[in-house]
């Protein structure tokens, strides 16, 4: 029994012994006999309502078996009532008290039976509250593993392209040039390191994710060569800003691939970050060919995972978005900071 | 035996000629970053054999393949990709898994030169598309490549062994079969109304009732199409008319 319900039980007991006390010193029964009559009946009041919700508590009694909990409840009754007459009679009593007994009987019994419905009624309630909650929350706790497991989703799907490329420019550099290829393995286990260390709701500030953002450029040029030309810029407020980790790498992959796939010659990616208010404004730039396509960028799996990711974080859809002009690509995140 | 390189990355093609250095009849004649200049290639000089990679700046390995009139043996080189693994399982000579090793390229090789002694190497015609190919068509005009949004098409129609691809600045012909762009593209958007005609429905204004049972299609640009019965109820269907 929890202390509140232990409460509940003493107040029960107490509000209805007093009740009782003074209605019944009120028609002239003496003190003592009024207080010793009030005390037991309200113990065995108390002692079947608890037996009463207890019952109800394991049976559950939905609409249909009511008239179960009403039979019940008069079986309880009966066996309360008993016990109280006996109880009554048994202690030391005047005979004036006890034609008065006698004579109350009935009003008794049926006292006790509301009582022990209403308590029957009042736990059946309190279970139900209860369960209702439960479920609530079950379902929250679901609802948020769900979410968990979708954001692990969410960030692991950078392109397997990338690793397996990387590892066949590895694989020409260890004949040709070894000294690059070694480093080229350190890059690459850098970035996989910092890919796999983080937690997935974690924030970082923004120097951290240039870092980890660095690294994997530097794959990229070493597998494009001179087409490669990335300018990262960044304000030093933005710099100490936070964002989900990871989540520029995906961004950067998918201006790469179709900055890198639309054009033939020297692609620039430019990377922006500044601090406009309480905002992180990051605009990644890349060059398209707007004749060629008919999906646009923005439509790859690559940024819509970004916006799923982003929802999830920060429950806003309007944090990612894209706009073209000319020849030019332009996604925006804007990570509010807390 | 003349080779042709063509991958977007200068790295994944020296690993390429780095291995087929062992094999001294091979002569590699070009080394390509892009399809469009694998095209050239091609018709420049004639190679037995291409390495291709599927991922790459403008078109892609498939449709740089679709463009060329006598395509040569193929091996495909790729990072990852599922879908190009089933597309050219049935078709090419082999396909590499990036990153390879020398045993495996070999072996890839000597599978091709067993082939070309026995027989003409199997050839790619009707690759089943790849994701590119849900969106556009590679067609040529003249000596121009063009990366047709198939959005800009407005209709197909057949034409003996070839396609025509119609848009507002006329049509373009393409070595394929109606089947492969009624399979290939979304069902939701070309409808094969007639056995020689796949409409684009954003084209459609209206249909009109002919001669007897007959209807026909009007389009946007006022061109006719007709319509079998078949693709008549097909057309209802979509439109859920």
């Amino acid at each position: 029994m929890g202390a509140t319900k232990q409460l509940f039980f003493i107040g029960w007991w107490l509000l209805w012994s007093a009740l009782q006390f003074s209605v019944m010193v009120y028609y002239g029964i003496s003190v003592r006999q009024s207080w010793m009559d009030a005390t037991v009946t309200s113990s065995m009041v108390v002692l079947f309502g608890y037996v009463m919700i207890t019952m109800v508590k394991y049976f559950k009694p939905s609409a249909k078996n009511a008239l179960a909990v009403l039979v019940s409840a008069v079986a309880l009754t009966v066996l309360s009532g008993g016990l109280l007459y006996g109880t009554l009679k048994v202690l030391p009593s005047s005979v004036g008290y006890l034609q008065w007994l006698d004579r109350t009987l009935p009003i008794r019994f049926i006292f006790i039976w509301l009582m022990i419905v209403l308590a029957g009624i009042n736990g059946w309630l309190f279970f139900f509250i209860k369960e209702h909650q439960q479920n609530e929350l079950r379902e929250k706790e679901n609802e948020n593993v769900m979410r968990q497991a979708e954001l692990i989703g969410l960030r692991q799907q950078f392109q397997p392209h990338f690793i397996f490329n990387s590892l066949n420019s590895i694989s020409a550099l260890a004949g040709t040039n070894p000294n690059l290829a070694r480093k080229m393995i350190e890059q690459l286990s850098d970035f996989l390191r910092g890919t796999v260390k983080k937690e997935i709701n974690q924030l970082v500030p923004l120097k951290e994710e240039f870092n980890h953002l660095q690294l994997y450029l530097d794959i990229e040029k070493v597998r494009f060569e001179h087409r490669l030309i990335a300018e990262v810029r960044a304000d030093e407020a933005a710099l100490e800003m936070k964002l989900p980790s990871l989540l520029l790498q995906p961004v950067l992959e998918n201006a790469i691939k179709f900055g890198l796939y639309d054009t033939v010659g020297e692609v620039v990616i430019r990377v922006e970050a500044r601090a406009i208010q309480n905002n992180l404004i990051l605009e990644i730039k890349n060059p398209y060919d707007p004749s060629s396509r008919s999906t646009m960028p923005g439509t790859g799996f690559g940024l819509n995972s970004i916006q799923r990711r982003l929802a999830l974080l920060f429950y806003r859809n309007d944090l990612l978005s894209t706009q073209q002009n000319e020849n030019t690509f332009t996604t925006s995140i804007k990570i509010p900071q807390r | 035996m003349k080779v042709v390189i063509i991958d977007d990355e200068p790295l994944a093609r020296g690993i390429i000629k780095e291995y087929l250095s062992s094999f001294s009849q091979a002569q590699v004649l070009a080394e390509c970053g892009d399809g469009f200049e694998g095209v050239k290639a091609m018709v420049q000089h004639q190679p037995d054999l291409i390495f291709l990679d599927i991922q790459m700046p403008k078109i892609n390995g498939f449709e740089m393949l679709e463009l060329i009139d006598n395509p040569p043996s193929v091996i495909f080189t790729t990072a990852f990709d599922e879908y190009a693994i089933k597309a050219f399982e049935t078709h090419a000579i082999d396909y590499l898994l990036k990153p390879f090793s020398k045993e495996r390229f070999d072996k890839a090789v000597n599978k091709w030169l067993v082939q070309k002694k026995i027989d003409a190497p199997p050839t790619l015609n009707e690759v089943v598309g790849s994701p590119e190919s849900q969106n556009r068509v590679v067609v040529k005009k003249g000596q121009n490549i063009v990366v047709l949004p198939v959005q800009r098409i407005h209709y197909f129609e057949a034409f003996d062994d070839y396609v025509k691809i119609y848009t507002s600045e006329g049509f373009y012909l393409k070595k394929k079969t109606m089947s492969y762009f009624e399979k290939t593209l979304e069902a939701t958007q070309f409808v094969r109304v007639h056995r020689s005609y796949l409409l684009n429905l954003q084209e459609l204004t209206r249909i009109e009732p002919m001669e007897k049972d007959n209807h026909v299609a009007v389009l946007k640009n006022g061109s006719r199409i007709p319509l079998s019965q078949t693709g008549y109820s097909k057309l209802k269907s979509v439109l859920g008319i």
